[in-house]
């Protein structure tokens, strides 16, 4: 390789990584400096060490947060991937019904959360939502699904659901596709049941993608936010506040930027060993060269 | 009783016909080679066997069961894919056992017969191996094995040996070859490639266009091609063809005249070539042979020479522009642009009339 060549290649990636570095690299180690400041949003800053740290993990808001964050990120994750790979396995054919149904699905998630809180609010709210009204119509009390302290969680995570199909579906649909058709044909010479040609070709060669899908989704519900804010407000009394909407108060109600960005390093922390974890669990028997 | 029998098949995509009537028998434990282009409809009637299509009407038979109704897996027969389809997350042991456990074979029966399957294909050193881990000659003999295992009765081989290096090719046709006499079972073979399907099969069923052309044995179908196409598409290189007609001052034995007036005397009864006048001289390049300028049948010039060490191939351009391919010794010293003469061998000649129909010396065709 000459210098000309290798002076090239740098060029080439030049743009994304000066990109990447003050948008992302730059931004991240200034947090974590702010993390050990007692700092406001009008450039305050007074070092104070670690106690941002030491006051996080004393904070019973701070687990209160993470455990509905973990819980919205349970009921989510699985679900999410168990119902979009099921739709994919449906909608994987040619028929125009079929491409209908797929871009119906895929609709959602071309919406701003605004509206797609909008739509759920019209279909949960007890006093004149959707359900309730059908609930009414049998004699049924309206449902609290939006101010009862165990009924707020899952009514997010619902939302959640219907608005995030669309990715995940459409990243099995593209896994579903790769699976060459001969497998499929080498099964049935095989007897193969419909079960076990789903159970030993359709499942196994889904497996990767089955890991993106998983791994991209427990990162961005770790960091729900949107539907929450604007479907609960976090309440009542927080007991639906996942932590990007602590830290959105604390930064942004208390003012107190330190101590927002301590939370929010261990956030990243959390999320980044988590996603970690999940690869290196995914690949731990997955043997080189396939 | 015939192991395979295929009674009037017919096929179609859309408006699109892709077999049109096509009947066949098969004689137990034979090797039957289908031959022919790409898009002939070889590989639509061998899926048709397997039961991956579906023919819109004709019965297919094997071993005395009508077996066009059954699920591919109900039917006996054994595929080797082309990509191989070997299923990737699953080692060879579990590739060669996914169809004996689906089918109910006790587990110590399907170790029994994976070892030994393994060891005659001389892969037991990969059983624990999985796909990615091995190389294409090595896929392929699992594809092998794991259609052996299920002891079929009848094995499709869909171009079994087109993924493979020169090298590998021949020595996998051999293992073929081989393989044959220790299976208990028919095989069909699709290719394209006429040298394997005359080196491996007991006959040659030749398809184009929708249609069986001929059925035979490798050594009738070079010898008697049953039309023009067959005549062409088998034999490398390929029959020269040149317009002729039939002199009427011909004995029982036909005479033909080429363009340029030169006689040529074959041994092809004339009365089974009827009324046909005008004709086509077909002529393997062995049946041409050079000689000096002017001492042949007729003269032309070489356009190109081939030498392939045990002999020259050469094509030669005759007075009235058409081609024709001849032989030369081995140690010959024509070069391009040489003069020579064409010594035309008429006993071995073929007629062919405008039709398409052939006419070989001796017995009518």
């Amino acid at each position: 390789m000459t210098a000309r060549d290798r002076f090239g290649g740098y060029a080439f990636v030049l743009p994304f990584v000066s990109a990447y570095s003050f948008l992302l690299i730059l931004p991240f180690i200034m947090g974590v400096w702010i993390s050990f400041h007692k700092a406001d949003l009008f450039g305050a800053r007074e070092w104070i060490g670690p106690d941002n740290y030491v006051r996080l993990f004393d904070d019973p808001i701070f687990y209160q947060a993470m455990g509905t964050t973990f819980m919205l990120a349970l009921m989510i994750v699985p679900a999410l991937t168990i119902i979009t790979m099921l739709l994919a396995l449906a909608l994987n054919r040619a028929t125009r019904s079929a491409a209908i149904f797929r871009g119906l699905f895929f609709s959602s998630s071309v919406l701003s959360v605004t509206i797609v809180t909008l739509i759920w609010r019209f279909v949960l709210t007890p006093d004149a939502g959707l359900i309730a009204k059908v609930l009414a119509a049998v004699g049924l009390e309206p449902i609290p699904f939006l101010s009862h302290p165990d009924l707020t969680v899952p009514a997010i995570a619902i939302t959640t659901i219907w608005w995030g199909l669309g990715l995940p579906m459409m990243l099995f649909l593209a896994g579903l596709q790769q699976i060459p058709q001969d497998m499929y044909e080498a099964a049935a010479l095989d007897r193969a049941s419909r079960w076990t040609t789903f159970r030993h070709i359709t499942l196994p060669s889904l497996r990767r993608t089955t890991v993106v899908v998983v791994m991209l989704q427990t990162a961005a519900q770790l960091q729900i936010f949107g539907q929450a804010q604007l479907l609960t407000s976090g309440g009542p009394s927080g007991s639906s506040r996942p932590i990007v909407l602590y830290i959105y108060e604390i930064a942004f109600g208390r003012w107190e930027l330190g101590y927002a960005v301590a939370a929010a390093e261990v956030l990243f922390v959390l999320v980044l060993l988590l996603t970690l974890g999940q690869y290196w669990f995914a690949n731990r028997n997955e043997e080189p060269g396939r | 009783m015939a192991s395979l029998s295929l009674i009037d098949v017919h096929k179609t995509y859309g408006s699109t016909a892709v077999l049109d009537g096509v009947s066949l028998e098969m004689e137990p434990k034979e090797f039957v080679a289908f031959l022919g282009p790409s898009g002939s409809g070889k590989s639509t009637l061998l899926r048709i066997i397997a039961g991956l299509e579906t023919a819109n009407s004709g019965e297919v038979w094997l071993d005395g069961t009508r077996i066009d109704q059954l699920a591919p897996g109900d039917r006996g027969v054994s595929l080797v894919f082309q990509q191989y389809a070997l299923y990737p997350h699953m080692t060879v042991r579990e590739n060669m056992a996914f169809g004996l456990r689906n089918a109910k074979v006790a587990e110590p029966e399907i170790s029994d017969r994976i070892e030994k399957v393994a060891s005659t294909l001389e892969i037991d050193q990969l059983l624990d191996r999985k796909p990615g881990q091995l190389s294409g000659g090595q896929r392929q003999r699992v594809a092998i094995g794991r259609a052996i295992v299920k002891v079929p009765k009848l094995f499709l081989l869909d171009e079994p040996l087109s993924n493979l290096d020169a090298a590998l090719r021949n020595r996998t046709r051999v293992e073929l070859a081989q393989l044959r006499q220790r299976v208990d079972a028919a095989v069909i073979m699709v290719t394209h490639d006429q040298a394997e399907a005359m080196t491996l099969a007991d006959r040659i069923v030749v398809i184009n266009d929708r249609r069986i052309q001929q059925v035979g044995s490798p050594m009738e179908i070079y010898d008697r091609p049953a039309n023009r196409f067959v005549a062409r598409f088998v034999g490398s290189p390929a029959m020269t063809m040149l317009p002729v007609t039939l002199d009427p001052g011909s004995g029982s034995n036909a005479t033909v005249q080429l363009a340029g007036g030169t006689k040529v005397a074959t041994q092809i009864i004339c009365a089974a070539i009827g009324k046909n006048e005008n004709l086509e001289l077909g002529l393997r390049p062995e049946c041409v042979t050079i000689t000096a300028e002017g001492s042949g049948t007729l003269d032309g010039e070489a356009t190109i020479v081939e030498r392939l060490g045990d002999r020259t191939l050469v094509y030669a351009r005759l007075s009235d522009g058409s081609e024709i391919t001849a032989v030369d010794r081995g140690d010959s010293r024509l070069k391009m642009g040489d003069r020579v003469g064409l010594l035309i061998e008429g006993r071995s000649a073929h007629l062919f009339a405008q039709d398409g129909t052939g006419y070989h010396s001796g017995l009518p065709a």
